[in-house]
């Protein structure tokens, strides 16, 4: 391993919050007036302000060429690494050592005027992300051209669609060219067709042999993009190493609650010959799972309570309704062919689902069972899960989000 | 390769080259500079225009409040130019440094996203300022030629004038403009001490007007040499109209050397604080 291109030390970022406040920033006459009344009673509204760490103890090494993701829930302590990294905030304690030019790219358009034109803020935005004028001039027709907005160079921005908007606005920034590149969520923007092309950008940018850490909550990306990640989790690291590990790590910590304790149900109907008590996910390795993944396998265990003894031809239907309540799939062991017989005592009941075709999401399912042709045991609305996004096609690439609720497998193909 | 570049971030780091990095973004400062000049007459009538009538406003303003109440004027200058000589460094002093004492809070989106030195800011505001004084100063030379009017040798001071006015406006602006981060007081006060400082600085007046005057106590004379403004005015009227209008020296010291303790002031406070603006603003 070649030596560090980023050394992150002991990292830590420390705010204060203040309890008391009653404005987003501090007026003078307050500080005076706080500082006279303390002069009378001096040790009171002393703790008011309490300490939170963004980033704790944050010591990783990132070599030269990586690909890096960087996840973790909203208030991890990602955004808050990204400006400490791009020097925009001053840590609190530790000491990062960057070798090479290092450009951050963190929000999509950061300086853009809407009075000039798309021509004028190309330039603008270029020197605010630090490319000389050269630099911008020779990557002009190429920013230009990634962006498709030839027709409107002229126009003031104030007049372009959002759509264009951000499309020059990430032409810009994708024309960077530092050793080192930060990119803080920016796929959350555009259109899908957008947001395909800026991830392959992203993609020939980091197999360019640039260092490029990404910030995303959008795991297909990270899937596809990055060849290693970084967990954090409350400003600390939890894990760092190969994607499908951490992801699988941060997954599985994420809402620890997929867990369904379904035995103290009472609103169930049916004879009661079999009872389910409880519901969680798995891998396929029966590795418990905080949320299944688009485009991964995964299992829905259920537990039951057989009480009768004499249970043959046992059937059982999960119902998956979307968030809207509105039912999505229907699966049983009567459509997919299956009998299940002899059951007894606490029994552990399995359906898998191989490459899980929901969207992201939450679900919640409901459960019906028949035993000998009598209805067993029926709870509406049972429970829920939860699906993170995932890279179901292998590519990297989604649909939009609003282009349909589920993924179904697909080929092309052209005749002459 | 890997050397060449190498940044170290630690908690007060920031500062190992910064002086070099503010020559390196120089550009950018050329840019932010040229963003604020170019959109300033976007969707006017008139246009470029506006960058001489401006000026022309004021000083016909200047003019006829001078004109108003009688103040001297001496020998060989008319009126107009001993109030044009004024109103120029009066008018780069006070757009700089109200603009300067806004130019972080009205950028917070890109103090918040992006890493460059912060002085860039300030200094890109002044830049603007520097180009409209450079507009009016043709103005004044118009008139000059107009009125025939030709100065003495002490023209060759003007540039330590100019630098004087400098001084004055970006060590009030820098100090001003880092507290305005911290509290937003400033905003309500930067219009204030404009107006206020018109009235106490030698434009529609001169200073001869003050220090000759036996009715005024020597203690405000001194307070109102206290004025940073005063010994740059003063500086600009000797440079351009010669012994007639004379300096009076311990009002310029005091003056000129208030402005030198502001400019220090103002970059330390602005040094010391910078690292925080993001967490602040």
């Amino acid at each position: 391993m070649s030596a560090p291109i980023i050394r992150v030390e002991g990292l830590g970022k420390r705010f204060t919050l203040q309890h008391k406040q009653r404005e987003r920033y501090t007026a003078l006459r307050d500080v005076l007036s706080d500082r006279a009344r303390s002069l009378f009673r001096p040790s009171k509204d002393q703790a008011v302000t309490s300490e939170f760490w963004a980033l704790k103890d944050l010591s990783f090494d990132i070599s030269p060429g990586d690909r890096v993701g960087i996840i973790g829930r909203n208030g991890a302590g990602k955004s808050t690494l990204l400006k400490v990294l791009s020097r925009i905030v001053d840590p609190t304690a530790g000491r990062v050592t960057i070798e090479g030019r290092l450009a951050s790219l963190l929000e999509v358009g950061t300086g853009f005027h809407p009075e000039l034109s798309g021509r004028e803020n190309i330039y603008l935005n270029g020197a605010i992300l630090g490319m000389s004028r050269k630099e911008i001039s020779s990557k002009f027709d190429e920013i230009v051209a990634f962006a498709d907005v030839e027709r409107f160079l002229d126009t003031p921005v104030k007049r372009y669609s959002s759509g264009m908007y951000v499309r020059l606005a990430f032409a810009v920034a994708a024309h960077l060219e530092p050793e080192i590149l930060v990119v803080d969520e920016v796929l959350a923007v555009g259109d899908a067709e957008f947001q395909r092309k800026c991830l392959g950008k992203m993609k020939e940018v980091s197999l360019g042999g640039r260092t490029v850490l990404f910030v995303s909550h959008n795991m297909a990306a990270i899937q596809n993009l990055c060849s290693t990640a970084i967990y954090l989790k409350q400003g600390r690291l939890v894990t760092q190493g190969d994607t499908a590990q951490v992801l699988s790590t941060y997954l599985k910590d994420t809402g620890a609650a997929a867990r369904v304790d379904l035995s103290a149900r009472q609103d169930r109907q049916g004879n009661g010959a079999i009872r389910f008590t409880g519901f969680h996910l798995a891998d396929e390795g029966g590795r418990e799972l905080a949320a299944a993944q688009s485009g991964s396998t995964v299992v829905f265990n259920f537990d039951m309570d057989v009480r009768s003894a004499d249970v043959r031809d046992l059937k059982v239907a999960m119902g998956i309704d979307d968030q809207y309540g509105q039912r999505i799939t229907h699966l049983s062991n009567e459509v997919s062919g299956q009998a299940l017989n002899n059951a007894s005592g606490n029994a552990r009941l399995s359906i898998r689902v191989p490459r899980c075709p929901l969207r992201n999401g939450n679900y919640t399912f409901t459960l019906f069972s028949t035993v000998n042709g009598d209805i067993a045991d029926y709870l509406l609305n049972a429970g829920g899960f939860h699906v993170e996004s995932g890279d179901f096609f292998g590519t990297g690439r989604a649909p939009a989000e609003d282009q349909g609720t589920f993924f179904m497998d697909h080929s092309f193909k052209l005749d002459k | 390769m890997m050397a060449k570049h190498r940044v170290v971030i630690a908690p007060g780091s920031s500062s190992q080259h910064y002086w070099r990095d503010v020559w390196q973004y120089r550009g950018l400062l050329l840019f932010l500079a040229w963003r604020d000049l170019a959109v300033r007459y976007k969707q006017t009538a008139i246009g470029v225009l506006w960058a001489v009538v401006r000026p022309l406003l004021t000083i016909a303003a200047m003019w006829f409040i001078g004109w108003l109440f009688g103040s001297n004027v001496p020998e060989g200058a008319p009126r107009i130019l001993i109030v044009c000589a004024a109103t120029l460094p009066w008018q780069f002093f006070a757009t700089s440094f109200s603009e300067t004492a806004n130019s972080l809070i009205g950028n917070a989106n890109l103090l918040t996203k992006v890493y460059f030195p912060r002085l860039i800011l300030p200094f890109s505001t002044v830049l603007v300022s520097a180009i409209d004084f450079l507009v009016a100063f043709l103005i004044l030379v118009v008139f000059m030629v107009a009125y025939a009017y030709v100065p003495g040798p002490e023209v060759v001071l003007l540039p330590v004038f100019i630098l004087l006015t400098l001084i004055s406006s970006l060590g009030a602006g820098l100090l001003i403009a880092a507290l305005n981060v911290k509290y937003r007081d400033f905003r309500y006060l930067v219009p204030f001490i404009v107006q206020f400082g018109l009235y106490i600085t030698p434009v529609a007046f001169t200073s001869q007007d003050v220090f000759n005057n036996p009715a005024i106590p020597d203690a405000l004379k001194y307070l109102y040499a206290c004025n940073p403004m005063v010994a740059a005015v003063d500086g600009f009227r000797f440079s351009l109209f010669g012994p007639s209008q004379p300096i009076h020296w311990t009002g310029f010291c005091i003056s000129s050397g208030i402005s030198l303790v502001l400019l220090i002031i103002g970059i330390t406070y602005f040094r010391r604080t910078e690292r925080g603006f993001a967490d602040t603003i």
